[in-house]
């Protein structure tokens, strides 16, 4: 089997919110950049229990200049044999899945795995364009996805439960919470790491970004929380009825 | 040209989303002078589809079609494509939804669009087309341009109030198109027995490790019931097995956006607000009064939940009745 995982960089959860003076872009200083977390957790662990079954390789594919290299280097220590990093800044998702497309596309992947959605823009818009430059069928916000002789079979969720849905193979897939379990990477594989192939690609020519962001601007600050004497809840319900107007 | 709008069909109707979704396509079609359509996909029709004409739709297609009873986002993106194409359509509307999110990048790049997915509030139109979202999990607000003739946009659930007045009752109009043959097959289907479905609900009641246990969970359940309310928990709940899984809130589990959202000895640490955050009213009943929590509430109750919340299901009831 030949899994391309596409990983993406993003800001640690625990990272604070700020936006350069001008608003123009997110404020990097003393940021702390991790790998997408779906990617990260679900999307590559489950990639690799693949391969732990059926044999295989795993690519790791990325977007994005030399400050992702720490990033790539650790999906290569959880356990990725071969990673590319398409050289070019991801400045739109359109952008971005025409890239990984460019470099997917003569490959041939058996199965593309994606994170469903990054924890910064929170888009969810990259699989989706992927899959159908590919031309392939894609199944989103997968909870969990097995295989059997060429047919995957997966679970998604919907309207009040999950479906289970069955297709076969090449296709695109975004991985949501359940899919796997997070994997630590460990010395040993921090240490092959090294010595496995991190290939540096130039991007794709004459690809132009159809969206750009403009500004950031942080939410209006809340008002003070009104505090509810505990032995009068009848406030509160009124409070909600007649302030709030929420029930 | 015209503003073209996805009227998702969920268990045989058009939900709350749909209607929003046509509202807001009908304003964006009026700022820009042209007519909003509906597009709606299914095996079959809803009985009352031409009701969406009173969201503000001028025109309601169907495609009803075998091959579009199980959900392929390759099957139905082509036929909203081919839809938009057939309609001379520039804007295209969808739910930011599963399904949207499925629909969006494919309906984007088969038509050579600008995608705006998640945006929360009308375009501005003053200096190209602009439109805002919420980003970093609601922690703050991106304005976007978009730079294609055609835009596609996926509008964040209870972003705008879904107006029944925009227009009158209409036939459903029949759109000659053929859909592909899906590859996506739906085997097994699993719904949540009773209750209120979560990512829909308007009020919603949640709990935490404060709860102690599982045989507390009759207090959330209650004043869930008293209120018409969907249950929902915080992760450490459902991952001691407390609650199931498709109930945990926050940054790794359902991100959602009632009206109203009770939490109940929660903490309120980072990752859970990244999920309820957006939610318009929030009311946190806690015994700590450092509990991070607060910060985030509109309503706050220090108090141990035990007494506090046999009392708040004794007065919403003696409300309601
Ligand atoms: C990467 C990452 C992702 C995560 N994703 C999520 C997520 O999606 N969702 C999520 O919820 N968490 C998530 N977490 C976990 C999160 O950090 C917190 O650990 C978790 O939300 C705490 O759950 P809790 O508030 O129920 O429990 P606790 O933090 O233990 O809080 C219990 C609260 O109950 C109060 N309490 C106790 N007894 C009473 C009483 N008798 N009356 C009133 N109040 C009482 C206490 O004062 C306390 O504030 C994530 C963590 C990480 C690192
Ligand atoms: N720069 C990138 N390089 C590789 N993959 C990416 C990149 N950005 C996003 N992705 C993939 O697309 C998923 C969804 O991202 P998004 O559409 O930005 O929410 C991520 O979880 C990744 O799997």
């Amino acid at each position: 089997m030949k899994i391309l995982v596409c990983i993406s960089r993003v800001p640690d959860t625990e990272a604070r919110v700020a936006f350069t003076a001008d608003g123009s872009a997110f404020d990097e200083s003393g940021v702390n950049f991790i790998m997408n977390p779906y990617d990260e957790w679900y999307a590559l662990v489950r990639a690799l229990e693949l391969k732990e079954t059926f044999g295989g390789t795993v690519v790791v594919a990325h977007v994005g200049t030399s400050v992702s290299d720490p990033v790539i280097r650790k999906a290569l220590a959880i356990g990725a044999d071969e990673a590319v990093r398409i050289d070019a800044e991801p400045k739109s998702a359109d952008f971005t899945a025409r890239q990984l497309a460019a470099f997917a596309k003569p490959e041939n992947f058996d199965l593309i795995l994606c994170g469903k959605e990054t924890i910064d823009y929170n888009g969810a818009e990259v699989p989706a364009m992927l899959a159908e430059l590919l031309d392939l069928p894609f199944v989103s916000h997968a909870e969990s996805l097995e295989l059997e002789g060429n047919e995957y079979s997966l679970k998604r969720p919907i309207a009040g439960g999950v479906e289970e849905v069955k297709l076969e193979g090449p296709l695109v897939v975004s991985a949501a919470k359940g899919m796997a379990e997070q994997r630590i990477p460990n010395m040993r594989g921090i240490m092959m790491a090294k010595r496995k192939p991190l290939k540096v690609i130039p991007a794709a020519e004459g690809v132009e970004s159809k969206t750009a962001f403009v500004h950031f601007e942080l939410p209006p600050k809340k008002k003070a929380v009104t505090l509810i004497d505990p032995e009068n809840m009848e406030e509160l319900v009124r409070l909600l009825h007649e302030e709030a107007k929420v029930i | 040209m015209s503003v073209l709008v996805f009227a998702e069909i969920q268990d045989g109707l058009f939900k709350k989303t749909t209607k929003e979704a046509v509202t807001y396509g009908r304003k964006v079609a009026d700022m820009l002078g042209v007519e909003c359509h509906a597009l709606a996909l299914g095996a079959e029709m809803p009985a009352d589809a031409g009701k969406l004409g009173l969201h503000g739709a001028a025109k309601i297609f169907g495609v009803s079609h075998e091959s579009l009873k199980d959900f392929d986002s390759k099957v139905y993106a082509h036929a909203i494509a081919a839809a938009a194409e057939q309609t001379g359509a520039k804007v295209i509307v969808l739910p930011f939804s599963n399904r949207g999110k499925a629909l969006g990048g494919r309906i984007a790049m088969r038509l050579n669009a600008a995608l705006g997915s998640g945006v929360n509030s009308l375009p501005d139109l003053s200096d190209g087309f602009q439109v805002k979202k919420p980003v970093f999990s609601g922690k703050a607000i991106a304005t976007i341009r978009l730079d294609a003739d055609v835009k596609v946009l996926s509008l964040m659930g209870n972003s705008i109030a879904p107006e029944d007045s925009l227009g009158s009752e209409i036939a459903l109009e029949p759109l000659s198109i053929s859909p592909e043959t899906p590859a996506v097959r739906v085997t097994q289907v699993e719904k949540q027995e009773g209750g209120v479905p979560l990512p829909e609900a308007e009020i919603v009641v949640s709990g935490g490790r404060g709860l102690k246990g599982p045989e507390n969970w009759h207090l959330i359940e209650d004043l869930a019931k008293a209120l018409g309310a969907a249950t929902a928990c915080s992760r450490p709940v459902a991952d001691s097995g407390w609650r199931p899984h498709h109930e945990h809130v926050g940054q790794t589990g359902l991100a959602i956006r009632p009206n109203l959202y009770i939490a109940i000895g929660i903490s309120g640490a980072i990752q859970h607000l990244a999920g309820v955050n957006n939610s318009k009213t929030i009311v946190v009943i806690n015994k700590d009064p450092e509990a991070p929590f607060f910060k985030a509430a509109d309503y706050g109750v220090v108090g141990d939940l035990f007494e506090v919340v046999p009392r708040l299901i004794e007065a919403v009831k003696a409300r309601s009745v």
